[in-house]
């Protein structure tokens, strides 16, 4: 087991270096220029020209990159064009609020979403299950912006209950924190309990049929206990995944919730960053969601060993 | 689950909301006024970047030697009085009492030098008006002179300018730093001083008032005027983007002004009985469409002409803006009813037609190259314009070639004078504040000095440049209007580029809150919230 941890974080190395490369090359070749943008719309080509070479842009690419990577070696991963302050405080400053959005979005969703899975495959083909699936569609065919409207219109607007817009610190108080997340967290959630529910329904739809499972029931056990403990739990190794894989997209994905409730986090950090051409913060983000990525499916390997002990590593 | 457990969790559930419903109520304080900007703050130095969003916060924590009033008239800010030598070449100017900087420091003449000349490094008015300047020295504290070495007529407009790059008054030692460079501290000496701990780009920027500011004694008039601040601190919600999300949080009351309301909320503002929409601005905004003046078929003024002439300026407000109410057609390069506000020259644009744009075209001997557009698709501002610009080049004759992309990468693109089929282009159409287009020499189209241009585009025209040049040397009023009326005309003859009309851009607020006056721009000073 300690191997094959050592052996994963060790390719994630690669992983990583992969990445960057690709990233710094593709930016470089992507069109629009920082300095362009940092100039402002009144300003004019020696300005522009200017700030490019107090930026480093007019150096080599090959010669850039030497500079860029060698930093990132030491942890430095370079300071913003747009923001002049180090990439690693931005991210700083932005990781709270996105990985708490994220958080509070899985809890509702894994909450939600796998008791209405196990009962969707409890009363397979009934009305239950029929609209428990039909609210799956809905949940998948809905934006997230048009749920964001009108969940903000009725929970904000007309009933009152909690806000349109804003984040507030885990360090200003539990209350306040979860206050302000609650209507971004609902709204993201709708789409990951839409795919969790379906998910957990097929999962758990396999295991009832399996000889188990009659043994359970002849063994006269409560068909609670039947759904939770045995075919929920046999069930559990693609749901894990589906919610790893969740996690995953929460945390890179959350762009259009961020925007529209004006959370400051790693996704408004990131389209603003992309359309500032600010290279060293797009860099930096990303290599941070690669890092994510690595280690979200990294953990979900390894919760496979509790879910099936079948599985050794 | 057994009962006893049920008591439990219902408890513990019960706990977590009341804890919740403590909380809950907005902590609202009378004396915050919140507020969502146009756009993101991200450089603090209103000198290096001609960006808005950097001169809004400019405004608000330095102050400025004049000001710009809601008529366009020029009038005394930080300096008390000034008088000019009979040959106009010696300027002295005195400081009025009791200017400090955020740091206690008073304001001094030497502070005063330090920022024109970073200024005059950076700004087109103050590298024009930094031609004439021989020396300036501070005889005194409280005393500035700026000498010429030949008279000029903008000495006052100039240190008036009311927008990008203004000339904010730094100290001394903040001014010194390369005006290639940002600033790294904030300190100035207006009426807010900057919570520089509290900044947070992307997410907030927050102003306190400044207690020691000592504030003019006239009524506010655009950035002239008594500065009074009667609110504790300013937030800027940089972080509320989404236009629905911003008219709902100002329906809510978690903010209290949106600087920029987008025109599809306009009629839905209006309606709400706890919105306001304040008149702020005089002037408004200016679209307008860029040609490149380098490639062909635009290096023939015939072509361009082809091409104003085609532009009825109500097709493009009506598809960009929407809301008559918040629209003219105007034919003044330098904005209707403004000083220099001029029809000298605009029959081909305002009173053109189709027959007219095709018979130019016809002429011109146009060959049928495809006419590069660049059309930023993230911009909601200007998004429309190209599409507009399009259908009536193609009714004209032209082959269009409508590229979309994101603004930033059109900002980018527009730098370079490659040719268009070589990642350059041919047209551009952007908006500008009117007082950055108001004045013949802050107008960034009437520099045609080619390649050499301070611009995008690269006009090209000697009697323009002579027209310019004696603009600048001008020193009263009637021969600067006449000056300008017929650089006015020799840019609708030459087709230096095509003006699509004006309009103001909405602002929306609380009614709860008071002091609104015209500033022509986005100033948080004389405002109540009750």
């Amino acid at each position: 087991m300690l191997k094959f941890l050592f052996r994963r974080l060790l390719s994630t190395i690669p992983v990583l270096l992969v990445v960057a490369v690709l990233v710094f090359l593709m930016l470089r070749l992507t069109p629009g220029d920082p300095a362009a943008v940092l100039a402002g719309d009144a300003a004019n080509t020696e300005q522009i020209a200017q700030i490019r070479t107090n930026l480093g842009l007019d150096r080599s690419i090959p010669e850039q990159f030497a500079i860029w990577f060698g930093h990132m070696l030491t942890g430095d991963l370079g300071q913003s064009y747009y923001y002049k302050m180090p990439v690693t405080t931005l991210i700083g400053q932005r990781l709270e609020p996105t990985l708490s959005l994220a958080l509070i979005t899985i809890v509702i969703a894994v909450g939600v979403a796998v008791p209405l899975g196990v009962l969707a495959a409890w009363r397979f083909g009934g009305a239950l299950d029929r609209t428990l699936m039909g609210f799956s569609v809905l949940g998948f065919s809905v934006p997230v912006f048009v749920l964001a409207y009108v969940l903000i219109w009725i929970f904000s607007l007309k009933l009152g209950w909690l806000p349109v817009q804003g984040y507030k610190r885990l360090s200003e108080g539990l209350g306040p924190w979860l206050y302000q997340l609650l209507l971004p967290a609902i709204t993201l959630s709708v789409i990951y309990i839409a795919l969790i529910a379906r998910v957990t329904r097929a999962s758990v739809l396999d295991t009832l049929g399996e000889d188990y499972i009659r043994t359970a029931r002849a063994k006269g056990l409560p068909e609670v206990k039947v759904l939770m403990r045995h075919a929920l739990a046999n069930a559990a190794v693609p749901i894990v995944t589906v919610i790893g894989i969740g996690v995953a997209l929460l945390i890179g994905g959350v762009v259009v919730t961020e925007s529209v409730y004006a959370i400051p986090g790693l996704g408004r950090l990131t389209v603003d960053a992309v359309l500032a051409r600010d290279f060293p913060t797009i860099q930096g983000v990303i290599l941070l969601f690669s890092f994510f990525y690595v280690m979200i499916n990294l953990l979900v390997d390894l919760s496979y060993v509790f879910f099936d002990p079948r599985i050794r590593y | 689950m057994t009962p006893k457990s049920v008591v439990r969790r219902s408890l513990l559930a019960a706990a977590l909301c009341s804890s919740l419903l403590l909380t809950l109520p907005a902590m609202a304080q009378q004396n915050v006024l919140k507020v969502v900007p146009h756009s993101n703050l991200a450089v603090l130095d209103p000198i290096w970047t001609t960006a808005y969003m950097s001169r809004n916060h400019g405004y608000m924590i330095y102050d400025t030697l004049f000001g710009t009033d809601e008529n366009g008239k020029v009038k005394p800010q930080m300096v008390e009085s000034w008088t000019e030598s009979p040959d106009k070449r010696l300027w002295t100017f005195k400081l009025r009492k009791g200017l400090e900087f955020h740091d206690g420091k008073p304001v001094t003449g030497e502070d005063v030098i330090a920022s024109l000349q970073r200024w005059g490094k950076r700004d087109a008015m103050g590298s024009a008006l930094m031609q004439f300047v021989t020396k300036m020295d501070s005889p005194t504290p409280d005393t500035f002179r700026i000498f010429l070495g030949e008279a000029n007529g903008f000495m006052i407009e100039a240190l008036g300018k009311p927008s990008s790059n203004v000339p904010f008054i730094m100290p001394k030692r903040i001014a010194e730093t390369d005006p290639f460079k940002q600033i790294e501290e904030h300190i100035g000496s207006g009426p807010y001083t900057f919570k520089r701990d509290e900044f947070k780009p992307g997410d907030k920027a927050v102003y306190l008032k400044n207690t020691k500011y000592v504030p003019r004694s006239e009524p506010p008039s655009g950035t002239t005027g008594g500065k009074n601040v009667y609110v504790d601190r300013v937030e800027w919600n940089l972080a509320l983007r989404d236009a629905q999300a911003q008219l709902s949080a100002l329906q809510k009351g978690e903010v209290d002004i949106i600087e920029a309301l987008g025109f599809d909320f306009f009629e839905a503002a209006k309606t709400d009985p706890t919105i306001q929409l304040p008149k702020y601005s005089n002037y408004g905004l200016q679209y307008m469409a860029r040609f490149n003046h380098l490639h062909k078929p635009f290096d023939n003024p015939k072509v361009r002409q082809a091409v104003i002439a085609a532009f009825s300026q109500e097709a493009f407000l009506r598809a960009q803006v929407g809301v008559k109410e918040l629209y003219k057609p105007c034919g003044s390069i330098f904005i209707c009813g403004s000083p220099y506000g001029s029809l000298a020259g605009s029959d081909l644009q305002m009173k053109s037609n189709m027959k007219k744009a095709q018979d130019l075209l016809k002429d011109s001997g146009y060959d049928g190259t495809p006419i590069v557009i660049m059309k930023p698709t993230d911009l909601a501002s200007i998004q429309k314009l190209p599409d507009v610009a399009a259908q009536l080049m193609r009714q004209a004759g032209f082959k269009v070639d409508l590229q979309a992309m994101d603004w930033q990468t059109l900002v980018g693109r527009r730098a370079k004078k490659d040719a268009p089929d070589k990642g350059g282009w041919h047209m551009f159409l952007t908006a500008w504040q009117a007082f950055d287009v108001w004045s013949p020499i802050a107008n960034p189209t009437t520099d045609t000095r080619g390649e050499k241009s301070t611009w995008f585009g690269w006009a090209t025209d000697d009697k323009m440049v002579v027209l310019r040049d004696q603009f600048m040397r001008a020193t009263d009023d009637v021969t600067k209007k006449k000056l300008a009326d017929q650089m006015h005309a020799r840019m609708f003859e030459i087709g230096t580029h095509a003006i699509l009309g004006e309009y103001q851009q909405p602002m929306a607020a609380r009614k709860n809150i008071s002091g609104f006056f015209v500033t022509n721009g986005n100033i948080y000073w004389n405002l109540k919230k009750n």
